[in-house]
């Protein structure tokens, strides 16, 4: 038995102990906003935040995050308002979207320790595969986060 | 908050034919069963509006129109979309084709796929439901906007009934019908149930482009809210009562034959249901996707592959050059190649170009979920053709297919790979062994080695130049494998297939005498539709080529390929992007500038890149400039969109894609072997429409592939000098040619 907490909520997981937390969130918790592209921690259509850490739980066995807290783009904001979200949003980011639950969480995590990316610094971060090539896109949009992000920080 | 919810446990089976019978007479695919029974929100109709309130259909049966529309009290209108929307935007821009002539408020404007069983059942109602080709709008534009006008016109014909007034005193706008006269008013929603008995006497004529207001409007995507909150609901996300999972494992090389299966590892492990043996694959289901794939890969399993088991790339490699010199089928005669090649005066130029094998790898593996009951069966899976879907799984039941209910949803990228249903033939045979509804997801490893890929070929060319530099003759000999005979769609009897000669047999380059012919020959990989098609390997082959051409020439690349274009389009597209790269302003040494340009899939596409390679040979992709004509745009967004995804999807094929084969099978067996482009290597990519109107409508998706690998090329040739005639760059040596 796994004790975790998903989206600031507990939960408790009968599994065996290798068993992949993309696994646990998608078959065991229906949170399938988080996907499963490969498997082997090369594509990051699975990240989450682990403790605010992205990680790519298809390689990441439920023993690792037990009493752990979890979050999957169901849980990132509670109106799809976060300033990811909205930049995703006003730039039209996602063709067939089946990457940009991943992407989106990863580009949280890296805005966090990174609050003003250059190009160079997002070419250099940003290494989830997007097969429809919204890169460009993904971009500006990351751009865009950053900026809302610090305008409402100055406000406050 | 989209949490999936909780299926019920007690669903009925009249439950679930009440909900079939509901939807129209048809019925809204991916809502065949209640709501809660699928998560919330399969459809992408039921997603909120980008940037606007969330629209909630009332209560009640919604007011069918017609197959296409219907309309909700509230006035809010459900299109149906007969292709699915793989990401390419169809749905958006489908849905904006038929509320141009409908004159309703965009903003109470949502989508649903059409139903492939309605489809079967009203003879072709929907026309082509399958989404190949770049076929959406260009194919549809004229019956969907003659849906959205006689909707209108029957809307109009209803109030001037309940006015007693003539048509000609009514007008609809936004959604909303005003009598001019008295300034009346009455919604699309409330005379929607009366304008369904209306007849019209006469269809109304639809617009011309030069009226349109919506149409050619950059329009944000109505998929896109749902797409950012994990609440998009794709096949794989499938789930319904008493459902277990599968996983399966085929042989590695294809078209080999199970031999023996020892499941001995299985003993003792939790969860496990069932060891299926299939014909070329083994599955295993369990309680869980874990337990069956780990399980799956515990299997020890012996194949017989026979002599396909002994081919190797460079068996391949040799096979398709040599096929370049057998007896060619002919696509395109003009002249006499022949003479002018032997002509005293005449240049020669010659080469051979070659391209491997390419994985389709959509982000969303092939999977599908199957519930097999005694008199009807369910699909859901990410197709993109739902009657081949709807055929396969009842042959493999032994249903009738007016019992087969396919359900789709978003689809997690396809480039053609989705159109062959391989994931739901084995789900099928799955739950027939078991007896349970099931959900069988493929590995990415299972995707990589079982995939149907972009041809290898290979094309030979001559050509002849006169002594004033213009060619005058030009000789194409293509190897390639039949897409259709892989397929098993048609043995092509007469040898040639469009896709073998796409981009080659239509150039529009004025040469006098030219050849061009193809060998169709197979082997043992499987091959099919792959994002481009035939222009993904044979516009690097003739578009590198005329490089070469214009060189040997002593002419630049730009100015040679206009002095021998005579269509406005073709310069059109192609002096734009010379403008907007800058074509011959000065380069530091070590970059290049090159440019590619083709028609294909109703379209002209122009590309053109600048790399800077270094010491070492490696190319770095800097700027890629795109021009497309495709006539007329339904959504420029959504075509800005496919132009920058094509030219990224080429950009993987010129740099790092390929397969490659060994003991019959397939080398690659995840993204770390198969290396698809990412931000780092992305450059930056403008994209600009050259749109020339007319009577046609060109294609998006399918075109802004090709042209990648040869105006990359093209620039390195450019920078160093160097000309690569086989791709990918990753596996070619700059430093040795």
């Amino acid at each position: 038995m796994f004790t975790l907490t998903v989206n600031g909520k507990a939960r408790s997981v009968e599994t065996e102990a290798d068993t992949p937390l993309l696994w646990v969130l998608r078959d065991e918790l229906e949170l399938t906003g988080t996907k499963f592209g490969c498997g082997i921690a090369q594509c990051g259509a699975c990240t989450v935040h682990v403790d605010g850490v992205a990680v790519r739980s298809c390689s990441m066995p439920i023993s690792s995050v037990d009493g752990k807290s979890v979050t999957t783009i169901e849980g990132l904001s509670k109106a799809a308002n976060h300033p990811v979200q909205q930049a995703w949003l006003i730039e039209d980011v996602p063709q067939c979207g089946y990457c940009q639950s991943g992407q989106i969480m990863a580009t949280v995590a890296f805005l966090k320790k990174n609050p003003k990316p250059t190009d160079a610094d997002i070419d250099k971060s940003m290494n989830n595969i997007c097969r429809c090539g919204t890169y460009p896109r993904i971009k500006k949009a990351i751009h865009r986060a950053a900026a809302m992000m610090a305008a409402a920080g100055s406000k406050a | 908050m989209n949490a999936p919810v909780k299926p019920p446990t007690g669903l009925s089976r009249r439950q679930a034919i009440n909900a079939v019978l509901s939807a129209g007479g048809g019925l809204a695919v991916g809502v065949v069963l209640p709501k809660d029974v699928f998560a919330a929100n399969p459809r992408p109709s039921d997603q909120p509006k980008p940037m606007g309130p969330r629209i909630e259909s009332p209560e009640g049966a919604p007011r069918e129109l017609s197959a296409w529309v219907v309309i909700d009290p509230d006035s809010s209108v459900t299109v149906r979309i007969p292709h699915n929307e793989l990401g390419q935007g169809t749905s958006t821009a489908l849905a904006m084709i038929v509320a141009e002539e409908l004159h309703c408020d965009w903003a109470k404007v949502k989508c649903e796929y059409a139903s492939a069983t309605r489809n079967l059942r009203e003879k072709g109602v929907y026309h082509s439901m399958t989404t190949v080709g770049s076929q959406g709008v260009r194919t549809s534009w004229a019956f969907l906007q003659q849906a959205g006008a006689s909707a209108r016109g029957r809307l109009i014909e209803a109030a001037a009934q309940q006015w007693q007034c003539d048509v000609s005193e009514c007008a609809c706008e936004q959604g909303v019908i005003h009598h001019t006269l008295t300034g009346r008013k009455l919604t699309i929603g409330q005379v929607c149930n009366a304008a369904v008995a209306v007849k019209l006497d006469k269809e109304p004529v639809i617009k011309t482009p030069a009226e349109f207001r919506l149409v050619g409007k950059p329009t944000p995507r109505l998929d896109t809210p749902a797409k950012l909150d994990g609440s998009a609901k794709y096949g794989i996300d499938a789930r319904i009562p008493g459902m277990v999972y599968a996983a399966v494992i085929g042989c590695p090389v294809p078209g080999g034959k199970v031999k023996s299966i020892d499941d001995s590892a299985l003993q003792g492990r939790p969860g496990i249901i069932k060891v299926v043996r299939m014909d070329g694959a083994v599955a295993v289901a369990a309680d869980k996707f874990w337990r069956a794939k780990t399980a799956a890969d515990a299997l020890k399993i012996e194949w017989d592959t026979g002599e396909s088991g002994k081919v190797q790339q460079a068996d391949l490699d040799q096979l398709y050059r040599d096929v370049t010199l057998r007896k060619m089928v002919s696509a395109r005669n003009d002249g006499d190649v022949t003479k002018a090649l032997a002509s005293a005066d005449a240049k020669v130029v010659e080469a051979l170009y070659e391209a491997p094998y390419q994985a389709h790898a959509p982000m969303e593996p092939l999977n599908a979920t199957v519930w097999l009951q005694p008199d009807r069966l369910d699909v859901w899976t990410s197709t993109q053709s739902p009657p081949a879907v709807l055929s396969t799984a009842a042959k493999a039941a032994d249903m009738d297919p007016s019992k087969v209910f396919v359900h789709v949803n978003f689809i997690g990228g396809g480039f053609g790979r989705k159109t062959s249903p391989d994931d739901t033939l084995q789900a099928v045979l799955v739950a027939k062994a078991i007896g349970k509804p099931v959900k069988l997801v493929w590995t990415r490893e299972q995707d990589f080695m079982h995939d149907r890929y972009r041809p290898q070929a290979a094309a030979r060319f001559r050509a002849s130049l006169r002594p004033d530099g213009r060619m005058d003759a030009l000789d194409i000999r293509v190897g390639v494998p039949s897409l259709n005979r892989s397929l098993g769609a048609d043995p092509v009897a007469s040898g040639m297939e469009g896709p073998a000669v796409e981009c080659l047999s239509s150039t529009a380059y004025t040469i006098p005498n030219i050849s061009v012919g193809a060998n169709l020959t197979n082997t043992h990989v499987p091959v099919s539709y792959c994002r481009g098609v035939g222009s993904s390997q044979n516009g690097f082959f003739i578009e590198s080529f005329i490089d070469e051409l214009a060189h040997a020439a002593g002419q630049d690349p730009y100015k040679f390929r206009r002095a021998h274009l005579d269509r406005a389009d073709w310069i059109g597209v192609l002096d734009m992007l010379a403008d907007k790269v800058g074509w011959g302003t000065p380069m530091e040494p070590g970059r290049g500038r090159g440019l590619a340009l083709m028609e294909c899939y109703g379209s002209i596409t122009g590309q053109a890149a600048e790399v800077t390679v270094d010491a070492k040979g490696k190319v770095k992709v800097d700027r890629m400039v795109v021009v497309m004509d495709c006539y007329h745009a339904a959504n420029p967004n959504t075509i800005h969109q496919q132009m920058e995804g094509g030219a990224i999807f080429g950009l993987t094929q010129t740099l790092f894609g390929q397969i490659t084969i060994k003991d019959g099978a397939s080398q690659q067996t995840n993204f770390h072997n198969y290396r698809p482009v990412r931000m780092a290597e992305t450059p930056v990519i403008e994209t600009y429409l050259h749109l020339t109107g007319g009577p046609k409508w060109g294609g998006i998706g399918e075109p802004g592939v090709g042209p990648t690998p040869p105006a990359i090329c093209n620039a390195v040739f450019a920078a160093t000098g160097k000309r690569v005639r086989r791709l990918p760059l990753a596996s070619v040596d700059l430093t040795k040619i």
